[in-house]
């Protein structure tokens, strides 16, 4: 194994803190100087991305940034430190912020949104507590952004307050908040079982150092994936996510396709990886029932999508799915799955958030939801809808686009694990995928209707970032490795939790 | 007897002082009468001054508490070292005399006492003169006296005038409840019948541990007990002191005089007795089971630790359900507080020094979260609004500021990290896992849902509905003096959430009993 090597830093933190510093200012420029409160959105989000991006080659080279704020809780250090697995994380986050955030722009300021203020300052949160979760440490810092992001997305989800928004806002914190107190649950257990060890996240897992009792681990593991798995949306703990679509659909497309769900999966992959280790894994054998778990979810989860006729909803059971994909290869616990579920973290969040784009930019033109309604909208959105064909093409696992790099490495890290039956409810699920997202493209651009006056293409606030990530899911899916070297992140972050050799 | 008790105590202290004068210069050894000497000096110029003109009243005891808060945070960073500071009033030894204690524990909650007081103050001084007009010099005067009272019962060293202290806080404070709602006189008769009670439990058991050891200074009687373990005259007064401290503190089922008394107080009363009097009497009884009876024996042998962690993790449940219940704010913040107290109660009966840090962590946490919304109804009441929770609808957008300090406080309240309440939970939880107690552990940790049900409900209105047609809102921002505490509180919520490992090495590591170590504290 290659060596690491650990320096002080300050960007970490400053990533952090960029977005933070940037709500005080979005909220004394207030309502009347919208223009004014936008710059300081994009200003952070252009400053955050380029500070995680300036981390990148460091983390190639195998040197690690570390920063640490002092003692949080006594034995525990409120620290950040950017590993790979951590970094892939930051990468897509703050990247898909910039352009989120002009999709917003266009999104709220057509769709005539209130309160954007709010709105601003609330995704602004959401953003600093996410490269929290990734740049994260050990596990008090880790739960600490995780409950602030718990918190920032509520007024994401009740932003419109209907009567349905506030449903769903309710439903959102009745999973978040429990979900919440068990991962404090699992952590004070962790940290009294392992008050030697300390809490860091160590690549292949500390527990196994303890002597903690197998059914102790048992139960303990139990607590942390309720904790994180609400957010991942295991089934059952999955309903939220298609409530949470009455948020606005840049929320929607950042926030319950990206940062949100992926802060669910990517706690996933830290207890797996980083705290229980595929070894102890192997030894208490919990890994089949989480393989489970996932392997019911990416399924079922395919079938209820294809029932769906809101567009937001099918895509939210599909992210559902996708996301089981990722907790499928963390949990199989062999080198190619967790290539695929750290290359499936990635990818799925280019191909999603241009899905959701598409949706809100067809919402904001013609105020329709329902997939029904949308025949022949490809003659008049023409850009949107090809955005949004090469969006499912990659979902249902095209080769060419980038989500069917990711499935390979999950498919082959099934053979790998020696489990070929979630093999068939991979491809499964790929069929699955097909069928409910081509029908969507074929009614659009093949069957026509003169039911609907001529709409054409949203502003190009929006227009331009959804092709943006449609653009990149493509060139991703030709060379993987391109611009952030996905790939080799990928595969670092595999053999360091997984070792070279199994 | 009780009434002449400020006079007495005033001669005692000057007489002490001037016992000491020969050196002219006070110097630290002289620091626990000094903390009281301001607190005795309003308590007559306060009322004096106020005859003179009302407006005075306020000023003075603004000066005066700024004055006291001084002084008992000179006195805190003097004893952080882990030293005590002992003064003998007059001049008389121990135990025949009486002695005043200023160790890191005792000074740590007159810290707090100050603090909270101080800026209940600033806003007292605009609230007063509207919520119950005419009384503001009664008002101020009560409020002083019952400071002193509270400031004499964490520091004295004595049995017996520790019941004199509480008797003067308690009398102090039964009328400035009583100042308030029609219906604040009847609860407040309520709450001195049970007070009295209360208190003359806590007599009793003094009473037997001085027919048992012949003494009454603390020191003195913790190392005569050595060897009446065994004595069941001993356990009787244990239990006679819990009762009656239990009482006092509103631990479960013995605060039933709190949900009235607090709901028909006037805001301002609420705002200060609801944060220090429960929590002064839950510091009494960790100084009684651990530094007089100690706890190996009286948590662990006696038993007492597991009925009262029990107890209070079922005040916990109670007070929260019950608060779920409340369509009335001052109501629903009354049994938060049941429920809020109950974290104390669990946190000094577990002996596990982690949960003991929590609960010591928690009497400063919850006196800063109580007090900020008891003040922001207040706020909400006096510019105009109502109580009832169903006219909190769009508050958020007509107080921003004062809804600032409250969603603070709230989300402490819930304990979401990186707000103090999730610390003092923390280190409950660590304690009871580290100690094995899951079952304990698994409630507390579910408990904090129920908080959350109670606060997000209010949190949703504030900022996600509109107000309906004839809803009684108020007509905008509290003033500038009424909001100054309520966002200092709240931020101080978020602070000492961020520098909680900070305070717990620097202070209350200090505090714990001899014996007690933190791990991971040098």
């Amino acid at each position: 194994m290659e060596t690491v090597t650990h320096f002080e830093s300050l960007r970490p933190l400053w990533a952090v803190l960029v977005s933070l510093l940037a709500i005080p200012l979005i909220l004394l420029s207030g309502e009347r100087r919208p223009n004014l409160r936008e710059s300081w959105t994009l200003l952070a989000a252009f400053v955050k991305a380029g500070l995680v991006w300036s981390l990148l080659p460091d983390v190639l080279d195998g040197r690690v940034a570390v920063t640490s704020l002092g003692t949080i809780v006594p034995g525990v250090e409120l620290a950040l430190r950017v590993d790979t697995l951590g970094l892939v994380f930051g990468l897509v986050a703050s990247t898909l912020w910039v352009l989120t955030s002009f999709y917003s722009i266009g999104y709220v300021r057509g769709a005539g949104e209130h309160k954007q203020t709010r709105y601003f300052a609330s995704f602004a949160l959401c953003l600093s507590s996410t490269i929290g979760i990734a740049f994260a440490a050990n596990l008090v810092t880790f739960l600490i952004f995780f409950e602030l992001l718990s918190l920032a997305t509520y007024p994401l989800v009740i932003h419109k307050e209907t009567p349905k928004a506030i449903d769903a806002a309710r439903k959102y914190l009745s999973y978040v908040l429990p979900a919440g107190l068990m991962l404090v649950l699992a952590i004070v257990m962790t940290a009294t079982i392992s008050s030697q060890q300390g809490l860091d996240f160590v690549p292949g897992g500390f527990l196994e150092r303890t002597d903690a009792s197998a059914p102790l681990l048992r139960w303990l593991f139990l607590f942390y994936i309720l904790g994180v798995g609400v957010k991942a949306g295991i089934m059952p703990l999955h309903s939220w996510l298609p409530a949470a679509m009455a948020a606005p659909t840049p929320v929607s497309a950042l926030l319950h396709a990206v940062a949100v769900v992926k802060a669910g999966v990517f706690g996933v992959l830290r207890v797996t990886g980083y705290v229980f280790g595929p070894e102890l894994l192997q030894e208490i054998g919990v890994w089949t029932a989480l393989a489970w778990a996932a392997g019911i979810t990416l399924t079922v989860a395919s079938l209820l999508a294809m029932r769906q006729d809101n567009l937001k909803r099918r895509l939210a059971y599909s992210t559902v799915g996708h996301l089981s994909y990722i907790v499928l290869g963390a949990a199989l616990l062999s080198l190619a799955s967790w290539k695929g579920a750290i290359l499936h973290l990635i990818f799925h969040a280019t191909m999603k958030i241009t899905l959701f784009f598409c949706a809100g930019a067809i919402y904001v033109r013609t105020h329709r939801e329902n997939i029904s309604e949308m025949v022949g909208i490809g003659r008049q959105m023409p850009v949107t809808m090809a955005a949004f064909a090469i969006g499912s093409l990659g979902l249902a696992g095209v080769p060419g686009i980038n989500g069917w790099i990711s499935k390979w490495n999950l498919a082959a890290g099934t053979l790998q694990a020696d489990e070929p039956v979630f093999l068939m409810l991979l491809v499964l699920s790929g069929v699955l995928n097909a069928a409910y997202f081509f029908p969507i493209v074929h009614q659009a651009f093949f069957r026509s209707s003169d039911e609907y006056p001529r709409f054409g293409e949203a502003s190009p606030l929006m227009v331009v970032p959804l092709a943006l990530t449609a653009v990149v899911s493509l060139v991703l899916g030709l060379v993987p490795n391109l611009g952030a070297h996905a790939w080799d992140l990928a595969s670092k972050a595999a053999v360091a939790v997984i070792g070279g050799g199994s | 007897m009780t009434l002449e008790s400020p006079v007495q105590i005033a001669f005692l202290a000057a007489g002490g002082v001037a016992h000491e004068s020969a050196r002219l210069v006070p110097n630290a050894s002289d620091l626990p009468a000094l903390i009281l000497v301001p607190l005795i000096v309003g308590v007559f110029l306060v009322p004096l001054l106020g005859l003179l003109r009302r407006r005075l009243a306020y000023v003075t005891t603004l000066l005066i508490l700024a004055t006291y808060a001084a002084l008992a945070l000179t006195g805190l960073r003097t004893v952080l070292d882990g030293s005590a500071i002992h003064y003998r009033m007059a001049g008389w030894t121990p135990p025949l005399g009486i002695e005043l204690a200023l160790d890191p524990l005792s000074a740590f909650v007159m810290v707090t006492i100050a603090v909270i007081g101080l800026l209940v103050t600033i806003y007292a001084g605009a609230a007063v003169r509207r919520e119950t007009p005419e009384r503001e010099v009664a008002f101020f005067a009560l409020m002083v006296v019952m400071l002193l009272g509270l400031s004499g019962m964490v520091m004295t060293a004595d049995l017996f005038n520790l019941y004199v202290f509480f008797e003067v806080s308690s009398l102090s404070g039964y009328a400035l409840m009583a100042v308030g709602h029609r219906k604040a006189v009847v609860s407040a008769y309520r709450y001195l019948l049970l007070g009295t009670i209360g208190a003359s439990f806590y007599l009793l058991g003094v009473g037997f541990l001085y027919v048992l050891t012949g003494s009454l200074n603390m020191a003195d009687v913790a190392a005569r007990l050595g060897d009446l373990a065994g004595n069941p005259a001993l356990s009787v007064s244990l239990v006679f002191m819990v009762l009656g401290l239990g009482l006092k503190m509103a631990l479960f089922p013995l605060h039933i005089w709190l949900p009235d008394a607090y709901t028909y107080a006037s805001s301002t009363s609420t705002a200060i007795i609801a944060p220090v009097m429960t929590k002064v009497s839950a510091y009494v009884l960790i100084r009684m089971l651990y530094f007089v009876y100690g706890a190996d024996w009286s948590l662990s042998e006696l038993g007492v630790g597991p009925v009262v962690a029990w107890l209070a993790m079922g005040g916990v449940v109670w007070g929260s359900v019950m608060a779920l219940a409340q369509q009335d704010a001052k109501r629903m913040l009354a049994y938060s507080s049941v429920a809020q107290v109950g974290y104390i109660g669990l946190g000094l009966a577990t002996g596990h020094p982690l949960a003991l840090t929590g609960a010591i962590l928690h009497i400063l946490n919850h006196a800063m979260m109580k007090s900020t919304l008891f003040l922001v109804t207040g706020s909400v009441e006096l510019s105009g609004g109502s109580r009832r929770l169903g006219d909190w609808k769009g508050l958020g957008r007509r107080m921003p500021l004062t809804f600032v300090g409250f969603t603070l406080a709230a989300l402490a309240m819930v304990g979401i990290p990186p707000t103090s309440g999730f610390f003092s939970k923390w280190y409950l939880a660590l304690g009871l896992a580290d100690s094995g107690q899951w079952a304990l552990l698994v409630l507390l940790i579910l408990s904090g849902l129920l908080t959350a049900g109670y606060f997000f409900r209010v949190l949703e209105r504030v900022y996600a509905r509109e107000p309906r047609e004839g809803a009684v809102q108020p007509a905008g921002e509290a003033t500038a003096a009424m909001n100054l505490p309520v966002i200092a509180l709240g931020a101080g919520t978020l602070l000492l959430g961020l520098f909680n490992a900070w305070f717990v090495g620097r202070v209350i590591a200090q505090a714990l009993p001899a014996g007690l170590n933190l791990p991971g504290v040098s």
